[in-house]
Parts: structure tokens; sequence; C-alpha cells
């Protein structure tokens, strides 16, 4: 439920407005209790309820007013991003609750939007729409939100909940046939692998135009007759695209973190004394930064120097600059271990980093899922063998001193 | 995305020029400018392997002359495809983009 659908319980969508109404004939309107600023008891009062909020649902705070139209109110949305926006933001990125990240599908409104402003669709990630609105200042435009459970337009694509038929029903829902004199969507270009343009019009009456792949390219699309040059057609994975996945990428590593750090502790304890605490102890801490620096590797440092690390394949990109940061970790206990372990430092950062690297072709916007699945079959096994042999290293070297 | 070029000769991309019609939807939507419409008026691929298989041109092809194997080039969903099987496995269930 939306607040569209208050249309249908007869309350709007006629002829009279929403808000606030003219008093009854015959009523008299008592004043609004002026509140006192020092209460006898509990904090101080709040402010006012807003205008805007009904009961029932939460008002988001990036709702500014309501914009009336033929088919009944539509939230207007401001385009510039707030504190709660950069926070969610944030929260998103670094993976927490980011598939909980979402807002009501339906019909939003930037500026004063009418019967001939354009309509561009996007997905109900907020991350999405947030990217959208801030570029739309002083653009008169409908939002059409759609629902993609929460997941970005690609990804939502490619997953088929971005699809024909939910823009198509969107578009029923919100009588969106009442609110414009046109009949065309601006679609974002990277939701063409889950919606076919040239079926949408039978759908739904409405037709699909393709826009630009990034919403800061909306305004010199609508303005040059919604025509894009090959520039605002082409997918692009800047440094600052690629850094922003980082943490995302981090927390999904990490998430078996706990258990590998006890199977390093189980392992390294493994002694001529059958277990030593101390041993299992002292040599973890030395896994445990192998395992940090292989994480970084992959994870942080490929992603960054994606394009300067030689080899296509992400696997072999993480093995060298795994094999770096391994070195990096054998010299700073180099005092303290023998070859065994060191050689057991080096390939556990190496295979961390290489399976790191490996997982972040899903992120990037150029891996073709065959080029990922044939790189996979080549270097698990590698990453898998490096595994074991340092695992083996690491418990036969205290029997070897 | 001349910068970035992944693993050649790995595309499952496909199109059959017989049925093309030559109406540029696939250049129009194709994210990394794999094809070309030709002047005699059929399209043509002319850089499969910049080809990353995300499937929006055969999804907007009107007349089914493209075909590509679309899938989502996700390390951890494809673990799931090899140890549960292409039924089973679900992107929405291991948070992958």
């Amino acid at each position: 439920m939306n607040i569209l659908d208050q249309k249908e319980k007869g309350c709007c969508g006629t002829e009279k407005s929403c808000g606030p109404e003219a008093p009854l004939q015959g009523l008299q309107i008592l004043p609004v209790p002026k509140v006192d600023d020092e209460p006898c008891c509990g904090p101080p009062a709040g402010p006012e309820s807003s205008p805007l909020e009904r009961p029932g649902y939460m008002l988001w705070h990036f709702v500014e007013g309501l914009i009336n139209t033929p088919a009944g109110p539509v939230p207007k949305v401001k385009t510039v991003l707030e504190r709660p926006d950069h926070l969610g933001t944030a929260r998103a990125r670094f993976g927490y609750k980011r598939n909980q990240y979402t807002i009501a599908p339906g019909l939003y409104g930037v500026g004063t939007p009418g019967p001939e402003s354009p309509i561009l669709v996007t997905a109900n990630y907020k991350l999405s729409f947030d990217s959208l609105r801030k570029e739309l200042t002083g653009l008169d435009s409908w939002i059409l939100v759609i629902d993609t459970r929460g997941i970005n337009v690609w990804c939502a694509a490619g997953k088929g909940t971005f699809a024909t038929s939910e823009i198509a029903r969107r578009v029923r829902n919100t009588n969106l046939e009442k609110i414009v004199n046109h009949r065309e969507l601006i679609l974002p270009q990277l939701g063409a692998p889950g919606v076919s343009a040239h079926l949408l019009k039978k759908n739904c009456g409405f037709k699909g135009i393709w826009g630009p792949i990034r919403a800061s390219d909306i305004k010199a699309f609508l303005n040059s007759g919604k025509k894009a040059p090959p520039s605002m057609r082409t997918a692009t994975f800047s440094m600052l695209e690629r850094l922003v996945l980082v943490p995302v990428e981090i927390s999904l590593i990490i998430r078996p973190t706990l258990w590998i750090f006890l199977a390093f502790f189980i392992l390294s304890g493994i002694s001529p004394d059958i277990f030593s605490i101390t041993a299992a102890w002292q040599r973890s801490l030395m896994v445990v930064a192998a395992y940090i620096a292989g994480v970084f590797a992959g994870a942080v440092a490929a992603p960054a120097l994606l394009p300067w690390i030689p080899s296509r394949i992400f696997a072999l990109k993480g093995i060298i600059i795994g094999l770096l940061a391994g070195a990096g970790i054998t010299a700073m206990y180099w005092d303290a271990i023998g070859v065994l372990e060191s050689l057991t430092l080096l390939l556990c950062a190496t295979a961390v980093s290489s399976y790191a690297a490996m997982n972040f072709t899903g992120a990037t916007p150029f891996t073709s899922p065959s080029g990922v699945e044939k790189e996979m079959r080549r270097f698990i096994p590698v990453q898998a063998v490096a595994v074991v042999v340092a695992a083996i290293t690491w418990i036969i070297a205290p029997f070897t001193t | 995305m001349e910068t970035f070029r992944y693993l050649p000769d790995v595309s499952t991309l496909q199109l059959d020029e017989s049925t093309c019609i030559g109406c540029g939807s696939c250049q129009l939507v194709c994210p990394h400018g794999v094809f070309a419409v030709e002047p005699q008026g059929k399209a043509k691929i002319m850089d499969k392997n910049g080809c990353m298989e995300c499937g929006a041109c055969a999804q907007n092809c009107p007349v089914n002359a493209l075909t590509v194997t679309p899938g989502v080039g996700c390390a951890s969903y494809i673990i799931q495809v090899w140890i549960k099987g292409k039924d089973k496995a679900a992107c929405g269930s291991i948070e992958c983009c």
C-alpha cells in the first residue's frame, strides 16, 4: 500500500484537493492548543506533526510536499541529498541491511511536473532513487519507482525484477494515463537486460525510450531530443566507481572469518606436545596477519589497481598482488619463522587474495559469466591446493625444528 | 570500456543475420558498444570479446535474431550452481550484487 492507493477509497482523485479542507458549514473550529514551553513532566514537546503525514504511513524526510494530480496526490521529493540520505548510503555501502534499503514503489514528482513532463523509471533501492533525484534539480519530472525488491537497476534487470511486466503493472497502478498527456517512459539503459522496450507499449500503452546509463546524463539527454551519444551509452568503471564497492566486498568476504580464525588457532597449536595453547596463540596471529593481508590485497588493492595489475584473469591478478602482500608478511616475521612457515604465510595470503579478487568479478560491469566460470574452473583448484599445502607446511613445521 | 577487457573467446553471443531486420535496438542497449548496424541494413557484431553477456540485446531484439546465455557473473552464484544446481542457486539468498 502506498499513498496513491488512497484514491481507491474515494478520498482523493476527485475534483477536490486532498490537503486541509475548508471548514464545513456550521462547525466551529477550535484553535490548536499552544504547547507549553516548560511542561510539568516528561521531556519538552517535539514539533507539531507535518501536514504531509498520514495515519499508518511513515513520512520520508525527502518528501517536501504533495502534487495534486487528476489521479490523486503524488509526493514531491527533494533533489538535494541530506544527512539521512548520506548516512543511509554509507550504511548500504558497508553492507549493513543493504537488502532492506527500499522505498515504496509508485509515482513521485520533482519540481512542478505537469501533463507534459517526462517520466523517469527507476528501482526501489533507495540508493538508485537517490542517485536519480539528485540529478534532477530544476527539471520538472515524474519518477516512476518500480518494485525491484530493493535491488539496483542493473542487478534487478539481471535477476528479472526490473522487468517489462513490473513496469506495466506500476503504470496501471498509478493511473499514469490520467496524469500525463504523452505516452513515453524514459528507462535507464542498464535496465535493458530485463525489459523489452518494444513490448511495453502493448502491455501498458506507454512506449519505452532508452535513456542514458548514468543519471547525471539525464538532463543532457532530454535537452538533445532524447538522443544519447555513445559516451552516455557505454559503461564505465572509474577508480571512484570501483572504490565504493570495496566495503561491501570486504563485508561479504569476511563473513566466515571467525571460523577461519578458529581453524588457524587449532592448526597452530598442534605441536610435539600434542597441543600447545601458547603456540596456538602466537603462531595463529601470524596466519591471521597473512589472511588479513590477503583480504586487503584481493578486495582492496586489486579493485583499486585493477587496470594496472597484469593479466585479464581476476584470480591471477589476485595471485600477483597476494604474493606481494604475502612476501611483506613473511618479511615481517622473518626472524621468528623457518622456511616451511614462510611458505605457509606466502601461500595463505596468495590464496585468499586470489579468491577475493576472483569474487570481485561479480561487481564489475564488464565480466561475462562464461569468462568468470572459465577462470573459476582453472583457479579454484589452484587456490585449494595452495590452502592445503599451506596447512600441511604449518602443521609439520613445529616437528622439524 | 576499451581500458577494461575480459577473457576473449568465451561469449555465448550469437546473431542470426538472416533474421535481423536492422532496427538497431541491440546497438542502442548494449553497454559495451558491441554492435553496429551496417549500411545494408543488418546488425553486425563488431566486438564480440567486449560482450559481458548481460542479455540486453537479446531481450530487446524484436525478431529474436540474437541469442546469448545471460547470467550473473558472480563467483558465489556460480559456486552455488555447481553445488546445488541451476534451479536452486539463488542470487537473492546470497547477497551478491
